[in-house]
């Protein structure tokens, strides 16, 4: 393999890295601030990719629908919020898992009631569509260049909404202590109802991006779901540095995996079968990364020590 | 509201009687319906013993479940096609003894849960949901690309195991076995519960200082509570294999894992026959709205909302008058 | 189920009669929900628009809705075996659901009609005389592109496809009539979602063309990402990526792109003009491959319950073999192992004014026989 490929493949290993931060970011505040298992993120994920794709087809507009899914995640998870979560703050935490597992069930039913049961177009806008040159001699999409700006920028954006703002102080308040803030006269419900719609509105943001590369279809939720739970577990709850670092970890240890591993068997095996074999491997690295981390890190890389 | 003892007792003779009218009225489909819900009750009763009773909220049962799944699988498919399961050292035999299988299903869920859970249960809250997924994922992804025993297509086994002096096929006997097995899990939940391991178990989740300061190891106790709750689901899992003779991939997937967690939620965490309830309620509704409408799923997700809004402490929780789970 | 009741009725008010024609029960077990149900709603709605062009009231139909999970669709099996007592089961979309089913059912004496999955392990070993394939053998449209691949001039192929038993077979399927050579191999992981690792390679390797299997959600995004990323080799690939029901999904990304499959809506003849015309005029929407395989497997049926009762299997085993029904795909006949002996295509993706529809080149594989007909003792 010659090394501008192996370089090639560290880039798209660090683009995925900022797919999976994009769609983990909603769910680490979520969890962080509320302590809430929230199943049906990949649903809102789904939803803004629908949102996204619904809007661009009737506008033409890449951009309106970048809005539209923002807005109608944001709206979907200020309405479960008031409806569902708020009820289930005093209860054990597993009826919120089997709430929002209810929720994955509803939105996924619903939304091909709404949108039918064939996949959704929806693409790259023409702005950032073809491929640039960049030193080393590797084509690189524009549009995969503009999703790592845009992790980026969130990135940037949540380490000052949580760090400089007044929302931010009293997010992280809330994550130390609940009752203290809500003794404080800090209206704890309308916090949550931000926080969560917060959230959902970053997953969204995050289905109508990476959705545009991807299958605009019912159930697109599902295995970012998990993804998201991966990286935010081995970055550590509630930790946006966390989250940053374990999901461009993943990023790269996926997309190195898948390149390198089938290449490092065929040294000893026959091609297909060190193929077949590498492959297989490849797709268990990142659970063994993420059981590897909490068996000697207990609370993630960047979690504070505590159930 | 009646007590919780008499609410039991309602439910496991409800799911007896059913199956046995289906018999009499020749309704055998009635019958399969019965046995997948004892089947997951069974599951389920496994994972509520660490979910429960320990607070270990293991999101990688379904590792267990399909472990015990592919014993059978493979050992019955080698039995059917006359191979050998081992040649070296020794010549293994597959078989299709289910008094043979059975024990096998479970002692290697066991094995497969201590190694788990001995690494697992250094970890707490969230990252033990987590890292038990991360283990059932890897087993899920094995078995997928793994092609000796079918990969993603699964394998076939066609016919039951035997079981003496019964027809497994005739669907009334097959349910007999899986309902006295349940009964059995459940008489051991309910005697552990009871017992001085129960309280160390739960006391190691309400109060591990305390614990520890009796001289009891909290992991350890725990660490056997994960064993025993492995084993049990792993002897559901072989049952299941067995009902659809058929083993796959599926069965290890993290659905699977999500859906014994729903069904222990639903009926009522902790409680003795929550498991039962709980699977009843899932596997009826899904059958029942099955066939209302292609959107069935929508109006499951909502009742399942319904249910999880309005009744406290799942369905045992809202219908049994005696609080004796916390 | 409240469609069929409806179906039923109608249908017997239609029915003018088709001379004799004894009753047969079947049940339709498919995708009807989840990211698949598309694939399971073609296949019923091609198949009941069949019986209802030909007012086929002797047949009747229960469906019910797999969820892609194998265990729910083996149960389904069990249930309408033993409850609905049904003669013919059909329906399913996938191999592993298939492989879950098709032998217990044929075992117990059922006949299986497949309007879409046909694994290699039932059509050689396994193969049975209750089991039937309308669609082709898995394999087919993989081999079809093999030998494309090879007439135009591909020199240096690129394969990959997914890591499970289907992915296997799709690439053996390919290198099966592929002469040239093959520089990179890649099992992806199934469902995977970001192929710039795998883009990357092929652009490093020194490959002439692409074959590529990645049915479902996979195939729309590696089309989409394989578009944006610069590299300009011709892609090959079995139909079910480029077929009517994702095509509006994959977008001009997929324009002139070669695929092969056994049907198309331009192949010219009567019977695939009534179902073409007529299933866009019942559903408002162009008709898919699946589609034509559940027309297909409806109209075989018909066929065969007009010559015999289905009470006498031998009787109604030998008329379904006989295969006398007017094809969408023009000519269709069944091999010793009851798989199709059919032409198979190479299409095209162009644009039909905004829509995005395939036409077809030409035949690569004439009345093509499968690999594992040999292997079947029948």
């Amino acid at each position: 393999m010659s090394l501008s490929l192996l370089l090639e493949q560290v880039l798209n290993g660090l683009q995925f890295g900022m797919m999976l931060f994009l769609m983990s970011a909603g769910l680490t505040l979520v969890f962080g601030v509320m302590g809430l298992i929230n199943l049906a993120h990949g649903s809102f994920y789904m939803i803004g990719a629908f949102a996204c794709a619904g809007v661009a087809m009737a506008t033409g507009s890449f951009f309106l629908g970048l809005v539209a899914a923002l807005a109608a995640a944001a709206v979907a998870g200020v309405l479960v919020e008031m409806l569902v979560i708020r009820r289930l703050y005093d209860r054990d935490h597993l009826d919120q898992v089997l709430a929002t597992f209810a929720l994955i069930l509803v939105f996924s039913e619903g939304t091909r009631y709404l949108f039918g049961s064939f996949p959704l177009y929806l693409d790259v806008p023409p702005l950032l569509s073809g491929a640039v040159a960049l030193p080393g001699g590797i084509d690189y999409p524009v549009y995969r260049l503009a999703v790592i700006l845009a992790g980026g920028l969130l990135a940037v954006g949540l380490f000052w909404l949580v760090g400089h703002t007044r929302l931010g102080i009293r997010i992280r308040a809330g994550e130390a202590d609940r009752e203290m803030i809500a003794a404080l006269g800090v209206d704890i419900d309308r916090l949550y109802t931000i926080v969560f719609a917060l959230g959902t509105a970053l997953a969204g943001l995050a289905g109508a991006i990476v959705g545009t590369l991807q299958s605009v279809q019912v159930g697109m939720g599902e295995p970012v779901l998990i993804l998201a739970f991966v990286v935010i577990v081995i970055g550590g709850i509630g930790s946006i540095k966390g989250a940053l670092i374990g999901a461009l970890l993943v990023g790269l240890t996926d997309t190195l995996g898948r390149s390198l591993l089938p290449v490092a068997f065929a040294a000893f095996l026959p091609p297909s079968e060190a193929n077949a074999v590498g492959s297989a491997l490849a797709s268990l690295l990142i659970y063994l990364l993420m059981a590897g981390v909490l068996v000697f890190r207990p609370s993630g890389l960047f979690g504070a020590v505590r159930a | 509201m009646i007590r919780e003892r008499y609410l039991n007792l309602a439910l496991l003779a409800a799911l007896l009687a059913v199956p046995v009218l289906a018999q009499v009225q020749g309704a055998p489909f009635t019958i399969t319906l019965a046995t997948k819900i004892a089947i997951f009750a069974l599951a389920a009763v496994g994972l509520n013993l660490a979910l429960g009773l320990g607070g270990l909220v293991s999101f990688g049962h379904a590792a267990f479940f399909g472990v015990g799944g592919y014993v059978i699988g493979i050992l019955a498919s080698h039995a059917r096609n006359y191979e050998p399961f081992l040649t070296w050292p020794v010549e293994v035999a597959g078989t299709t003894q289910m008094l043979v299988l059975w024990p096998l299903a479970v002692l290697v869920a066991a094995l497969v849960a201590a190694a788990i859970g001995a690494l697992s249960l250094r970890t707490s809250g969230i990252f033990f949901i987590m890292i038990t997924l991360a283990f059932a994922q890897m087993l899920y992804y094995f078995a997928v690309s793994w092609p000796t025993y079918g990969g993603e297509d699964g394998l076939p086994f066609y016919l039951r195991g035997d079981f003496p002096g019964l027809n497994t096929m005739d669907p009334i006997s097959f349910f007999g076995l899986c309902y006295a097995l349940l009964l059995v899990a459940l008489w051991l939940f309910h005697r552990l519960h009871r017992a001085r391991f129960g309280l160390a178990l739960e006391g190691a989740r309400q109060n591990p200082e305390r614990v520890q300061a009796l001289g009891i190891r909290p992991f350890q106790v725990r660490l056997l509570a994960f064993i025993l709750s492995g084993a049990i689901t792993g002897l559901a899992g072989a049952l299941y294999a067995d009902l659809n003779r058929f083993v796959s991939p599926a069965m290890l997937g993290w659905q699977t894992s999500g859906e014994l967690i729903v069904l222990i939620i639903l009926g009522g965490v902790g409680r003795l026959c929550g498991p039962v309830a709980g699977a009843g309620l899932f596997f009826l509704l899904e059958h029942w709205l099955g066939g209302l409408s292609e959107f069935w799923q929508f109006w499951f997700g909502l009742i399942l909302l319904c249910v999880v809004l309005f009744a406290r402490g799942g369905l045992i929780g809202a219908l049994a008058k005696d609080q004796t789970h916390d | 189920m409240k469609i069929l009741g409806a179906l039923t009725t109608c249908a017997a008010i239609l029915a003018a009669g088709t001379g004799f024609a004894g009753d047969v029960k079947v049940g339709m077990i498919t995708t009807l929900s989840g990211g698949g149900a598309g694939l399971g709603i073609d296949t019923r709605d091609g198949f009941l628009l069949a019986l209802k062009q030909a007012g086929a009231d002797n047949i009747e139909v229960v469906i019910e809705d797999d969820q892609q999970k194998p265990d729910v669709a083996v149960q389904l099996a069990d249930k309408m075996i033993q409850s609905e007592n049904v003669d013919v089961l059909t329906g399913i979309v996938w191999s592993n659901l298939a492989m879950a089913v098709v032998p217990a059912a044929t075992a117990q004496g059922k006949i299986y009609l497949s309007t879409n999955a046909a694994p290699s392990a039932l059509a050689g070993k396994g193969c049975h005389p209750n089991y039937f394939s309308v669609s082709y053998q898995n394999d087919n449209l993989h081999e079809a592109a093999g030998a494309y691949a090879t007439k135009a001039g591909i020199t240096k192929a690129f394969i990959l496809a997914p890591n499970y038993p289907a992915g296997k077979d799709s690439l053996n399927g390919f290198r099966r009539f592929y002469e040239g050579e093959v520089v990179g191999e890649i099992y992806t992981q199934l469902g995977q979602t970001d192929y710039a690792g795998e883009i990357a390679q092929i652009r490093a390797s020194e490959a002439d063309g692409i074959f590529f299997f990645l049915p479902g959600g996979m195939g729309i995004s590696f089309v989409k990402q394989y578009a944006g990323s610069g590299v300009e080799l011709p892609l090959v690939g079995p139909a079910f990526s480029f077929d009517q029901g994702i095509l509006g999904a994959v977008g001009d990304a997929a324009l002139g792109v070669k695929n092969t499959s056994q049907w198309n809506k331009d192949i010219d003849n009567e019977a695939n003009k009534t179902f073409v015309d007529g299933f866009l005029a019942e559903y408002g929407r162009l008709p898919s491959l699946y589609a034509a395989q559940g027309y297909d497997t409806a109209n075989l049926l018909i066929s065969a319950a007009e010559k015999a009762e289905v009470s006498d299997t031998e009787g109604f085993r030998a008329a379904l073999k006989e295969a006398d029904f007017a094809s969408v795909r023009g000519k269709f006949s069944f091999g010793a192992n009851q798989h199709p002996i059919q032409d198979i295509y190479v299409r095209e993706v162009v644009k039909e004014g905004d829509v995005l529809t395939n036409r077809i080149l030409e035949p690569v594989l004439v009345d093509h026989v499968d690999a594992y007909a040999a292997e079947c003792s029948m």
